[in-house]
């Protein structure tokens, strides 16, 4: 008998760093996610030392240097790598500094609706009743927009801008935070360590948050890189309808827009903007399959 | 069946009474003053204020004021627009065949598309195909689709000259709209080439409103045919000595198919958010452009309006896929 409890405890408490070495494991033969993991670090050190690396003033206009091709077509110089834009400004540096925003948004984003769908998550699957049943109907009243269009409304009330924008994109993403934390509880909540938690005298909070939730992690953080990528297009989506990021902020959304004038005429204005943010979702996109792979125990074989 | 469907009803009511609270309340949890916002007059003396404050019932409690807007919204009656001072329905309703054509070929696009491309990910595993195919759907759904269709208009439309760059049809053409259906409606008047012009036009917007639902259906479909493949009655198949089209066809597809006509059923407020960006890059008249139109002219009715509607639309899909997956999967009744 005591052999038994042993190795379960074991099994199922392993070291912080066991568990770590079983992740990365499981998370590095998906290729894609390990190709995808490096380019996302590659981002975030553009984002941190965009002020180094850039090579001009994101928001200085060279006026005798209107929509230059990048250095490799006729006509593109040196200085301006990947060109500019119609009023001047390089647009390397500034789709290097758009990294910025665009992580940012993407930081913020998931951290509001992460946090938020937890808590209110845990107390609807916690202490279901009436309680469980309001939550989710205002759940059901946000998800029945479509998400897109009620960012644009909010947005439209609130007023437009980045800020703005997040706030509103973290309102819509909240639900699906709130409906899988709700889940989880509700499947760990009959389980006999927590009963167990419960028997010992652990209060109502303890019992929330720190017996259940650590338990109800794995499918929350596969949810958080989805709204990563997720915020970071939907926060482009606004600025390109004029709704987010406000010139002359380099976001790339918003450069898009203000590009779509010169669609025939200057493809580098419209391209690159768009691969920049193919890309960076592409990246956190490959990143998600790798950690679903490695943190959802019965996606693990296939 | 009954009782599933009036469970479903159950839900459906009260969040229709929250959606509908939500769009009442928008109008006045807008910076400024309401009376001014929905008459869209800027200086008004305080007479005139009061009039249209009396006209539009603001001068009464705000429980009856919400209980007369649900009235109205119950009898079809959604405000007046502020701009064309014309219902907010009827505008929807002209509106609104344009998004749903554009929508329908969207899903058919994706499907005929996406469900092909899944199996045969599913069945090829490991493959080449397998690892084009769901390399090609991971990055059709991170796509940024607003840009995706500028870069289409760029090397389609402009490099190549084979589709036109927005609209629906060539001005050329006119005729009466008996469906709503530009396709339907330019076979009907018999013209020449309007058929021809109405299609084109639909290609692009098809293509970029459908993308990320083919990619969402393409991985849906393969996982779900990866699940189907490895239960015991599709090894029976095979060891009966089944093709492997018979096996794939008849027995697996159609177990399927259970998650993907859900996954195909929410895709449908996916569009919807997509025909916003989509209808704005083609200056196709629907009701996403009209919504975003609404907002840049400070229409506040036609959101209110049309916040509403499409919520209501929505719900009505929701609830029209919950009641087919009812019927094709018993076990969701229970």
């Amino acid at each position: 008998m005591t052999e038994v409890t042993a190795t379960t405890a074991i099994s199922t408490d392993p070291s912080r760093r066991a568990r770590l070495a079983e992740f990365w494991y499981y998370f590095s033969e998906n290729r894609g996610a390990v190709i995808g993991l490096i380019f996302f670090l590659f981002l975030v050190l553009l984002a941190l030392c965009a002020p180094l690396i850039a090579p001009h003033d994101p928001t200085i206009q060279y006026r005798e240097a209107v929509l230059l091709p990048p250095f490799w077509e006729e006509g593109g110089r040196a200085a301006f790598l990947l060109g500019t834009d119609a009023v001047g400004r390089d647009m390397l540096s500034r789709l290097i500094y758009g990294t910025r925003f665009s992580l940012f948004v993407g930081v913020i984003v998931t951290t509001l609706s992460l946090i938020g769908g937890i808590l209110v998550g845990v107390i609807a699957g916690y202490f279901r009743g009436w309680v469980d049943t309001f939550i989710m109907r205002i759940m059901d009243i946000i998800l029945a927009f479509p998400s897109l269009l009620l960012a644009l409304v909010l947005v439209a009330v609130l007023g437009p801008g980045l800020t703005n924008a997040m706030i509103a994109i973290a309102l819509v993403f909240q639900p699906h935070f709130v409906r899988l934390t709700r889940a989880a509880v509700m499947t760990e909540k009959t389980r006999d360590y927590v009963v167990a938690a419960k028997v010992a005298g652990a209060g109502h909070l303890r019992l929330m948050f720190k017996t259940i939730l650590p338990n109800c992690m794995a499918p929350l953080i596969v949810q958080a890189t989805l709204s990563f990528s997720s915020a970071i297009l939907d926060a482009a989506a606004l600025g390109f309808l004029g709704m987010g990021a406000q010139p002359p902020t380099p976001e790339w959304g918003t450069m898009l827009a203000e590009a779509r004038e010169f669609i025939l005429r200057a493809w580098w204005v419209v391209t690159l903007p768009g691969l920049a943010i193919l890309v960076t979702v592409l990246a956190i996109n490959l990143m998600g399959d790798g950690l679903r792979d490695a943190l959802d125990p019965k996606l693990k074989r296939s | 069946m009954f009782r599933f469907l009036l469970g479903r009803l159950a839900v459906l009511i009260p969040t229709f009474i929250g959606v509908s609270i939500i769009a009442f309340s928008f109008i006045r949890l807008l910076p400024g003053d309401p009376v001014a916002l929905l008459s869209g007059e800027r200086v008004m003396s305080p007479e005139r204020h009061a009039e249209i404050s009396h006209q539009l019932g603001f001068d009464r409690p705000i429980v009856v004021q919400y209980l007369d807007y649900l009235w109205g919204v119950l009898h079809g009656d959604f405000g007046l627009s502020i701009v064309t001072k014309r219902p907010v329905i009827d505008q929807f309703l002209e509106l609104f065949p344009a998004t749903v054509e554009l929508s329908l070929c969207a899903i058919i696009f994706a499907v005929v598309v996406g469900i092909p491309a899944g199996v045969i990910a599913a069945i090829k595993r490991g493959s080449i195909f397998d690892q084009i195919i769901m390399g090609t759907a991971l990055v059709g759904f991170s796509m940024p689709i607003f840009w995706w269709g500028l870069l289409l208009i760029i090397v389609v439309s402009g490099m190549l000259q084979w589709t036109p760059v927005s609209g629906r049809i060539s001005l050329m053409f006119f005729f009466p709209s008996v469906t709503g259906f530009m396709l339907i409606d330019s076979l009907l008047s018999g013209q020449a080439g309007a058929f021809q012009s109405a299609f084109s036009h639909l290609i692009l917007p098809t293509i970029v409103l459908g993308t990320i639902p083919l990619a969402v259906i393409a991985r849906q479909t393969r996982s779900a045919m990866l699940e189907v493949l490895s239960e015991d009655y599709v090894r029976t198949a095979r060891a009966k000595g089944l093709s492997t089209f018979r096996v794939v066809g008849i027995h697996a597809l159609r177990n399927a198919m259970i998650p993907v006509v859900t996954t195909i059923g929410l895709q449908i407020g996916v569009m919807l958010a997509g025909a916003i960006l989509t209808e704005t890059i083609f200056s196709w008249p629907g009701i996403g452009k009209w919504m975003v139109d609404s907002v840049f002219r400070r229409d506040y009715a036609v959101i209110q309006g049309g916040l509403l509607i499409i919520a209501g639309v929505i719900m009505l899909v929701n609830l029209a896929v919950d009641l087919l997956y009812g019927l094709i999967n018993p076990r969701i009744r229970h």
